[in-house]
């Protein structure tokens, strides 16, 4: 082929390879997709009570102002309220982008970062904090690594079965739920292993919330 | 542990089991006879050759054939650039998305051209979903199909009986594309969209939580764009995170699928490799030697990564095992894929080219960061990208059967060709330029305040290593990175208001990716076309052999000692300075 044929051809490829894989490929497979499995394609997005409260794949924060003692909500040096996590429900995995859906980042911090050694101490702190009250056991041995890292996600849905168990001591209380009854709603909500073999079996949180939710409504 | 160690065996048990079945029905696409899915896909190959005006019977020299791979390329990499050039006028742009800075394009546009998918830009925070579609995933879809391309060619040099001719390099890449591409991503779109990878061209939604606060979920065709890019050892994510965010990988069955999809093809081509040359035990010993260098890594990384940190340590937590929770070092990790499915996936993306993570490679221990790098280094042979990874372990396997020759004083010989002081030469380029261009790129980046910039961590082992994964990255065509390391600059995600680019990181890196992608090419073609020339001799009683274990050990000897030789010094200021301490940085 002379230069010139040659050029031709491959501008050609890249239009009639463009047309196939960027156009017709995506778009018959969202068709397909859209008609196949609607939910799974949109979101796998969740209802309660009669409107939509967010995905089973994406974590979401629960948590509540900190009042003061006149019942205001504290503000932080930049104006914004102070939150803090919601007793009443099951904590999803520290965040390093407050559960944002539509913009993903790590934390990336490294293995012999005193930044990371700060951040797990005082999530420790918190988890601790947050539990003990209604666990009176728990100490730090007992504290599972996922409750204290931040996911990869920042939205990671679920949990580990030991940092639900541990958790399940206050929703109990808080709740006025017999202990048995959160229990069995955890397992419930535990996804398993692919095949039994692969990955690891996690909690998912917002399931088991609205399931919560069902069982005992707050007010 | 016990677990962990069952779920690796699985896989690997898997990826064994599907090489003979995917590699035998290549072997028969790629020489051109027909297969099961022809009567659906070869009016659509007659109508393509008619397109593009070729004949697909008419043979190519090593000359006609790399001036085809190079011109294809070329304008790829001008109609990818044009595509993020544009944005603001495209359809399929719900969220309104301008174009990023003119750096980071190119640094884009040079990422998914050469294979690499390296991100310095966020998917959904700046791409519109036509830029994903028309732009990525084409390139998703057409690099892997030239690297087998470039594969094949060699192959045809190898088992060549004295003409010129390689095969044409219109009909290669149409018929991978057809026959091997398409259909395997269409059937693993649809079992990701059946776990939840969202495939739609809807605007992100909003929502209001169970506790009433708004969510934005980011929504997008992502699962067609992710099958291709795991079965093209692309690996660029649809998201900033990619295959970690959940709606691109969000249960255990997908990831599964996902970490077979990465390393299928490139297991699969050695077995065709075998059918091809008529000799399938030299296929398996190939295979043989990169199975043998991907469990020895990850027999280090999963035990490293169980093992915790030094800050988690710090802070005090155990990182042991306990009831209900599997312990390790879960900074960066997500819950369902736990200890093994992150470490396993953190290799198999890195030896393959993929560069696809699941976790973030940031944030894993000293030794256990290591390891992807140390995979890296062996310049993408364990399996490598798809056709990439094969014609570079060829370049190896000439070289060990140079070294063996030496070692015995014969002349050395691979399948009946005699190899000489010509391909010699050309395979210790082909070998050698990869580790240079990392080293000349990494040791420019550390040594200038250009180059500092780019750095998350500090002035630090972690930093170094940031650095030396960026250039490792980029110069491997594999795209996975230490993903503090940034060229681009985004105060207002989303979208691309105020952002801009590290010009420095983005145009270096750039360069990078596309020498390292085609200067290589260009050497296994020149070897392809010297080799086809000559004449076969039979085998003899002197003749080495290269099927059985003792060259498949001097194999992994010489790909280890090259890797080594050449990034031991380097790896030393980084990952293992991390892993022999217990200090903070």
């Amino acid at each position: 082929m002379k230069g010139g044929r040659t050029a031709l051809t491959a501008l050609l490829a890249v239009i009639v390879f463009t047309v196939i894989f960027g156009l017709a490929y995506p778009l018959a497979m969202t068709g397909i997709a859209q008609l196949a499995f609607p939910s799974e394609a949109n979101g796998s997005k969740l209802s309660a009570n009669g409107r939509v409260v967010g995905s089973s794949l994406i974590a979401q924060s629960f948590s509540r102002p900190l009042l003061d003692r006149h019942g205001k909500p504290v503000l932080n040096s930049e104006g914004e309220e102070v939150l803090v996590p919601d007793k009443s429900y099951f904590q999803p995995r520290p965040s390093q982008t407050s559960y944002s859906g539509d913009t993903s980042a790590f934390s990336n911090l490294g293995p012999n970062s005193v930044k990371e050694r700060e951040a797990v101490r005082e999530a420790i702190g918190n988890y601790i904090h947050l539990n003990k009250p209604y666990d009176k056991s728990l100490t730090k041995a007992d504290v599972p690594v996922d409750a204290i890292t931040q996911s990869a996600s920042g939205v990671d849905p679920e949990i580990s079965q030991a940092n639900a168990r541990i958790q399940a001591h206050r929703v109990a209380v808080v709740r006025h739920l017999p202990l048995r009854t959160v229990d069995e709603l955890i397992s419930k909500h535990t996804v398993g292993r692919f095949l039994g073999v692969f990955g690891e079996p996690g909690v998912n949180v917002l399931q088991l919330n609205i399931a919560l939710g069902k069982e005992a409504p707050i007010r | 542990m016990a677990q962990g160690w069952l779920q690796v065996a699985t896989f690997v048990g898997v990826v064994i089991a599907m090489t003979p079945l995917l590699g035998r029905y290549m072997a028969r696409v790629f020489g051109g006879r027909r297969v099961f899915l022809s009567p659906v896909f070869a009016p659509l190959e007659r109508l393509t050759y008619r397109a593009l005006r070729v004949d697909p019977a008419e043979e190519q020299d090593w000359k006609a054939y790399a001036k085809s791979l190079v011109l294809f390329s070329v304008f790829s990499w001008l109609a990818l650039y044009l595509i993020l050039r544009t944005q603001g006028i495209q359809p399929f742009n719900p969220q309104h998305f301008h174009s990023g800075p003119w750096d980071v394009s190119f640094n884009t546009a040079s990422s998914f051209v050469t294979n690499t998918n390296w991100q310095y830009y966020g998917g959904e925070t700046t791409l519109t979903y036509f830029a994903q579609m028309a732009g990525l995933t084409v390139q998703n879809f057409v690099t892997p199909a030239v690297g087998i391309c470039a594969l094949l060619a060699l192959i045809r040099g190898i088992v060549g009986r004295g003409g010129a001719g390689l095969g044409n390099f219109w009909a290669d890449l149409t018929r991978g594309l057809y026959y091997v591409l398409l259909p395997l991503s269409i059937v693993l779109t649809l079992i990701l969209v059946s776990q939840g990878v969202v495939q739609t061209l809807a605007h992100s939604a909003a929502v209001h939580t169970l506790e009433g606060a708004t969510q934005v979920l980011a929504l997008g065709p992502a699962a067609s764009q992710v099958a291709i890019k795991q079965l093209g050892t692309n690996g660029g994510g649809f998201f900033n995170v990619n295959s970690a965010f959940p709606f691109e990988n969000g249960t255990t069955t997908s990831n599964f699928f996902e970490a077979l999809a990465i390393i299928l093809i490139p297991a699969a081509l050695t077995y065709t490799y075998g059918r091809m040359v008529g000799r399938q035990r030299e296929g398996w010993a190939i295979f043989a030697a990169m199975l043998a260098i991907y469990i020895a890594f990850i027999a280090v990384i999963v035990p490293a990564e169980q093992h915790g940190t030094p800050a988690e340590h710090a802070a005090g937590t155990p990182t042991a095992a306990i009831a209900g929770s599997t312990g390790g070092n879960m900074e960066g990790k997500e819950q369902r894929n736990g200890i093994a499915e992150s470490a396993l996936w953190a290799t198999t993306t890195t030896v393959t080219s993929n560069g696809s993570v699941n976790s973030a490679m940031e944030s894993y221990t000293g030794l256990g960061g290591a390891v992807p790098m140390f995979g890296l280094s062996t310049s993408e042979v364990v399996f490598g990208g798809v056709g990439t990874g094969l014609y570079s372990m060829l370049l190896f396997v000439l070289l060990a059967v140079f070294i063996g020759g030496l070692m015995v004083g014969r002349t050395p010989e691979y399948l009946g060709k005699k190899i000489q002081a010509r391909e010699i030469k050309l395979v210790s380029l082909g070998v050698l330029f990869t580790p240079l261009a990392v080293l000349l790129t990494a040791g420019l980046a550390t040594a200038t305040r250009l180059g500092t910039r780019s750095i998350f961590a500090g002035i630090d082992p972690q930093g170094f290593s940031e650095t030396l994964y960026a250039y490792l990255s980029q110069a491997n065509n594999n795209g996975s990175a230490f993903a503090g390391y940034t060229g681009f600059v985004q105060p207002h995600a989303p979208g691309n208001v105020g952002a801009y680019g590290i010009t420095f990181a983005d145009l270096l890196g750039g360069a990078t990716m596309v020498f390292a992608r085609f200067i290589p090419i260009l050497i296994v073609l020149a070897v392809a076309g010297s080799l086809a020339g000559k004449k076969v001799a039979p085998a003899g009683p002197g003749t080495m052999r290269t099927d059985t274990p003792t060259f498949v050990i001097l194999l992994i000897g010489v790909v280890i000692l090259v890797g080594a030789l050449t990034f031991f010094p380097a790896l030393l200021l980084g990952p293992v300075v991390q892993a022999l301490t217990a200090r903070l940085f």
